[in-house]
Parts: C-alpha cells; structure tokens; sequence
C-alpha cells in the first residue's frame, strides 16, 4: 500500500454551505503533503473528518487503505489551529495526559517525553505549570503532544501561524526527520511561500474543491513560462537583445522569454561569447500562489478571501 | 472505556489537589459553626447596661418581691414619686414604674406607667410585663383564696399522637413527622447545593476548555461523547467527596467546639426571646424518643434510594448545565440566560420540596416527585414517610428515562458547541444543534 491516505469523493455539508465538496486527492506514504487554500476553503473541515473529530456526508476515506475507524485516532498527531493547552496543568503531566489519551502506557509516555524534553533543551519544564510559560515555550510543548506517540500520520494546521522564526525553523527540522524516520506529514496552510520548499506533493483547496494536485515540482513544470533570469555585471553587449523577448531589465538582471527552453542556453552563450560578464543564470518557475490563482480563474472560480493575509 | 478513567482520573484530580478546594473543603464546616455560633450570640445579645427600676406599688401586691432579670435590677425604695423622679434625673435610677391598684380584682388590663427619659428596650419591656403579671396573678390567687394546686391543674398540655386504623400498621410518632420532615429537609437542601454548585462547576470548566482552544486537541483523541461524561462523572466524584468530608467534620467540629468552649446548643435559642423554657426531664425524653425515632427509621432504604434520586438528577442537570457551557464559551453573560431556563425547574422543586415535608403526601407533592425535572429533589424529602411502593418505582423509571434522554440530548449539543465560535448562540439554535449529523 504506497497511500497512506486517500480520499475519494468527499463531501461535507453544513445547513446550506458546502465546506468540503467532492475532494479526492491521495497521499504517498512518507511524504509531505501540502494542503493550501485560503481561509474558508474547507482545509480544517477536510482535517477533521480525518482526524474523525466529525464524519463526511459522503465520500470514502482510506489510511493505510483501510476505511476510517476508532483506532485510526491513536495513529495521527494532530495540531490544531487553534491550539491550547490546560493552562493549570504541569508541562509533564500534560503531556502525559495527552500521550495516554492516545493510547500510550505511563512508562512508554513518559519515555517518549522525555526524549522530546531533552531534543528541545526544555526538561527542566516537567514541574512548571503551562501558564507560567512563554506562548513560544508552550507551542514546543504543543508540537511535542502532536508527536508523543510517534503517530505514522502527523497533521498540522497552520503550523507556523504565530510561531516565531526559531521556533519555525525548529520545527521544520523536526518535521523532516520525522519524515526521514518514517512518518508521513500534511501541512495545512493559506501562506503558500512557507510551504513551497518542504512539500513535495500538494493540494490546493478553493471553496471546498480540489482545484490541483500533484507533485511540486511536476506542477511547476507544466506550468512554467520559459522565463529566464541572467545577472549581469556591466554594461549589456550593444544590439544583443534585437528580437529576443525582455520581460524586464534593471540593476544589472535580465528577465527574458524563449519559446523554446534550450534558447536560453544560446543566448547564455552569446552573452558570454559577445564578452558579458554573466554572475548568475536561472529559470523562473512560477510561484504556487501565482499558479493558485492562474487555475482557479482559468477554472472559473472567484477566491473567497485574499491570498497571503497574514493570520 | 480506559480512556474515559483517564478523562475522570483528571477532572477530579486536577480539582481535588487545588489549593481552594482543600481549603474550602475544610474551612466551611467552621465557616458554618462560626456562623451558627455568631448568629447565636447575637440572637441572645442584650442590652449590656445595667437598668436600675424602681418600683412604687401603690397597693403592695408584688410583696416588694420581684426576681431580677438579666441586667434589669428593681429595689422598691420608701420614697414619694416626686423624689424618686428627681432621682431619676440625676442618675441613681433608670426609671420608677408606678403600679396602680386593681380597680377590681377581676379586672383583665391593668397599666403600668414607668417614668423614665430614656426608652425601655423591648426585651426589658416584655420581661417587666411578665414579672409583674406573674405577681399579680399570684395575688390574685390569694386575694381570692383560691387553691395554687388547683389553678395549675386548669392548665392541659394537649399532643396528637397518630394512630394506624390497620392493627398491623406501623405506629407512627408526631416525633417520626418532624424527623421525617427535617431529614427530608436536608435531602432536599443538598440535592438543591449539588446541582447548582456541581453543575456550574462543569459548566465552567467546559466553557474554559473551549475558551482554551484545548479542546479540538482534545477530542482529536477521544469522543466529545466521552470527554463530556468524564467531566461529569469527575466533578460528580469531586462533589461526593466533598460532602463525604462534611459529613465527617462537621460533627467532629461541633463535639470538638463544644468540648472546648462547653458550649450547648440550647444557649443558642435566646431566653429572651420568651421561648417556653424546657424542663430538663422534658427535654432528656425528647432526646430518648428522638433517637429511638430516628434508629427505627429504615436507612438500608432511603440512605440507597437518595443517593439514586441524587446521582439521577446529578447527571439529568449536569449534562444540561455541560451543554450550555459548550455552546457560550466565553460570554458570562449569555451563559446566564441560558442557564435560567435550566435553574427554573430547580428553583420550583425547591419550593415544591419546601412544602412536600410539611404535607408528603399531598397532590402536589406526589407529582412533583413522580415528575422527573423535579423528582430528584422532591422524592427525597418524602423518603422518610413512608412513600408508596409504586410511587417510587414510577418516579425512578421516568427519571432514569429521562436522565438517559437529556445526557443523550446535551451530548449532541455538546459535539456541536465546543467547535462553534464566534457565534450568538440562541435556545432555537441549540435546537437545530441536536439534529445536526456528526
């Protein structure tokens, strides 16, 4: 079974609005998978009818090939959006707490916590209370009960999402070897740049629809727009750019169109030839919030709320 | 099933090792005795300052013989009124009290005047009055050479005492009405206490979840279903315990303040209020028959029967009381409107209670402890008299119906509401909730 989760025709009503309608999208075991959409588009409401917090009107849902059931809650750490924790409770009590909710032993959740503790330099945390920590402290604390119980399936709704650059990058680092032990993550999101160099496969949600799915790169691919970007120290050779297609030219970068891919290798080549300095040469692929937007118009759809509205 | 004891092993934990609940656990059985203590010692406060009368007996019927009163002293001096009165004004007495003579012997009113410029207090007030009517009543026996024997014999102390017509019946005592009446007095009270204490505790602790955002992290594990019973099921086992440790020490307080102040609760009714004072022998029967009354009460069933009627209409109120703090989260003020329609049954059954000792068996009284929103704190104020077989069996099997009912009804509130944000929440919406699928 190479799809730890797949999804077929989902659909999930609520009174009169559509959250989620008819979504399928699959997901390779081991991977990271994207989720992305903005606000509204049923990216939480899709989690939780994995997670089994509630139940689809309709449609099938596949871990591990299995249809849904009770013990599939114990196999998936879920990070909420909207996170908290028992603001009364001690660190280490908490999370054992959670870790035994999810169907750990005392000695496996103690075990596994003080691993954790240990990995974010924070034992010493065991006796505080929650509410004596910093709002950073407590989501290092929030991610380890997403990941106790080294779950196969991790979940994490907008991740980043009040989290302060250390603490990000700590936990995508994380993310990674829980990757590389194994384990197969979604990442849920509206802010698309954050996600666009660790996923590699995504889904993109609009309205409660399945708008484009596919691997990163592959998307990319179809749908680049043969754009080139040389770095040039010094004046451009005279008459180099008759007949060619400038997309733009200053401060020393050329952006340009070929029709075809290889033209860009040949124009490198003159460049070079006519005794331009060339300090840099890459391709231009489009963004995923450009291609977000590009589809969904092609398809006909408006986008309900402005894309990159930082939450 | 095991996670549900977790759920449960915390709710009560996380209360019963808080600082506030020890302390509050402990301190209000002294709360109460100092209350009762306070109460006391101002019930039987009285006027501190000494109140020298004198008395002018124009036709010496008191025999210049009068019993003093608390701080209330009276000389009958040999001086005119006029003197006295100028006494009176420098200070040596309080007061002269001038008693005319009878008009007549038989005559039924008879003023006194007291010259005074202070104002009698009316405690002293009454005990002059009844001083000076027993005296005079004593001279009027002799005025009248009537025999004291035979005017006490006038006097009849009357008591009912309730009688089977069946002759295998049980013999009831007045006594075993008014043990019966207080015991469900109290049933009724703590029924009352426990579900509103209890209930606005998971009330609270729902709508914190929810303010907390703890709870979509939560239920990502367990069934709302679940983390809803064991909150209920948690702070019910908090609440048993509570009254558990009352149930100890209150009257291990009320032996130890006795033993060290020698304190006896008779002190607390004030003499001088006129109660009828007891007479001892009077009072050791009362005690004998009140214990004998209270031994042949049959606790192996209303001690079971009240803690089934307590733990029913628990779980019916504190479900109710758990849904509406899922749908308020964190607005105080909507969750007292939408409390209210919960409190009101409450408040009616206490009433209903309230006069259900007095008259058990009573139309009202039967119905209301057959009718499930009141039966958990009515019925057991009926317990102790003797409640019909069928009475009780009715009254269970609707509650328990019932109680399974609401928990069922709330928990499909409950799934709904702690997910809903942001939202004015109204009873017609919590309606719609019920029907909503998963």
């Amino acid at each position: 079974m190479a799809n730890i989760l797949e999804l077929t025709d989902v659909v999930k009503t609520y009174q009169t609005t559509k959250a989620v309608d008819h979504v399928s999208f699959s997901m390779p075991r081991g991977s990271i998978f994207g989720m992305l959409g903005p606000n509204g588009a049923g990216k939480t409401s899709l989690i939780r009818i994995i997670t089994r917090i509630t139940q689809a009107d309709e449609g099938r849902v596949l871990i591990n090939g299995m249809p849904l059931n009770d013990d599939h809650p114990e196999d998936i750490g879920y990070m909420p959006e909207e996170r908290g924790l028992y603001k009364k409770m001690k660190v280490g009590e908490h999370l054992i707490y959670l870790a035994r909710l999810k169907g750990l032993t005392e000695k496996a959740a103690k075990d596994s916590i003080q691993h954790w503790m240990e990995k974010f330099e924070i034992s010493d945390w065991w006796n505080k209370k929650v509410e004596e920590l910093s709002k950073g402290m407590q989501q290092k604390v929030q991610f380890i009960a997403t990941v106790v119980h080294k779950p196969s399936l991790i979940i994490l709704d907008e991740p980043f999402s009040g989290l302060d650059p250390i603490n990000a990058n700590l936990i995508k680092d994380e993310i990674d070897n829980l990757r590389t032990e194994g384990a197969s993550i979604i990442f849920s999101t509206h802010r698309m740049e954050q996600v666009e160099e660790i996923c590699e496969r995504i889904v993109l949600i609009n309205r409660g629809q399945n708008v484009l799915e596919g691997g990163v790169q592959e998307i990319k691919q179809d749908r680049k727009k043969n754009l080139f970007r040389y770095h040039i120290k010094g004046e451009l050779p005279a008459g180099i750019l008759e007949g060619k297609e400038v997309i733009d030219h200053m401060n020393g970068s050329l952006t340009m169109r070929f029709t075809q891919e290889r033209d860009s290798n040949l124009f490198l080549k003159s460049l070079v030839d006519a005794g331009a300095y060339v300090q840099g040469f890459e391709e231009i692929l489009p963004s995923l919030n450009e291609i977000f937007i590009q589809t969904v118009r092609e398809q006909g759809m408006t986008i309900e709320e402005p894309l990159n509205t930082p939450s | 099933m095991n996670k549900l004891w977790l759920i449960i092993k915390r709710e009560y934990l996380s209360r019963v090792q808080k600082k506030s609940f020890i302390l509050t656990t402990l301190l209000t059985p002294l709360a109460f005795l100092v209350f009762f203590i306070f109460v006391g010692f101002i019930m039987s406060y009285e006027s501190d300052e000494a109140n020298k009368i004198a008395i002018v007996d124009q036709d010496n019927m008191l025999k210049k013989a009068i019993k003093d009163d608390g701080n209330t002293f009276f000389s009958f001096p040999n001086a005119p009124l006029d003197t006295l009165k100028a006494q009176v004004a420098r200070g040596e007495y309080n007061g002269v009290l001038v008693i005319p003579p009878l008009s007549d012997i038989q005559t039924k009113d008879h003023k006194l005047f007291y010259y005074s410029d202070d104002q009698l207090s009316l405690d002293v007030e009454n005990a002059i009055e009844s001083a000076v009517s027993s005296r005079i009543r004593d001279h009027k026996i002799a005025t009248m050479n009537l025999d004291p024997q035979v005017v006490e014999s006038l006097k009849t102390s009357v008591e009912i005492d309730p009688e089977p017509i069946e002759e295998d019946g049980e013999d009831i005592s007045s006594m075993r009405t008014a043990i019966g009446a207080g015991l469900g007095f109290i049933m009724g009270i703590m029924m009352y206490m426990g579900v509103f204490i209890y209930g606005m505790m998971i009330m609270r602790s729902v709508m914190e979840e929810k303010t907390n955002r703890i709870v979509e992290v939560m239920i990502s594990s367990i069934k709302p279903f679940q983390l809803m019973m064991g909150k209920i099921i948690g702070v019910g086992a908090v609440g048993m315990t509570q009254f558990l440790v009352w149930i100890i020490l209150i009257p291990m307080v009320s032996v130890l303040v006795n033993l060290v102040f020698g304190f006896e609760p008779q002190q607390m009714q004030s003499p001088g209020m006129g109660a009828p004072q007891m007479d001892p022998d009077d009072m050791q029967g009362m005690v004998m028959m009140a214990m004998q009354e209270l031994g042949s009460i049959d606790w192996w069933v209303i001690v079971p029967l009240f803690l089934l009627f307590f733990i029913c209409g628990y779980f019916l109120y504190a479900s109710l009381f758990a849904a509406v703090g899922s749908a308020v989260g964190d607005d105080i003020g909507e969750s007292q409107s939408l409390t209210l329609p919960i409190s009101i049954p409450v408040l009616i059954a206490f009433y209903i209670m309230m006069v259900s000792v007095r008259t058990p068996h009573s139309t009202l009284a039967v119905w209301a402890s057959i009718f499930p929103l009141f039966s958990p704190i009515v019925m057991p104020a009926r317990l102790a008299f003797d409640v019909p077989w069928w009475q009780i069996a009715l009254s269970l099997v609707l509650l328990i119906g019932t109680v399974i009912f609401f928990v069922w009804l709330s928990g499909r509130i409950y799934r709904i509401g702690i997910l809903m944000y942001g939202k004015k929440v109204t009873l017609k919406e919590l309606g719609k909730w019920m029907f909503y699928k998963g």
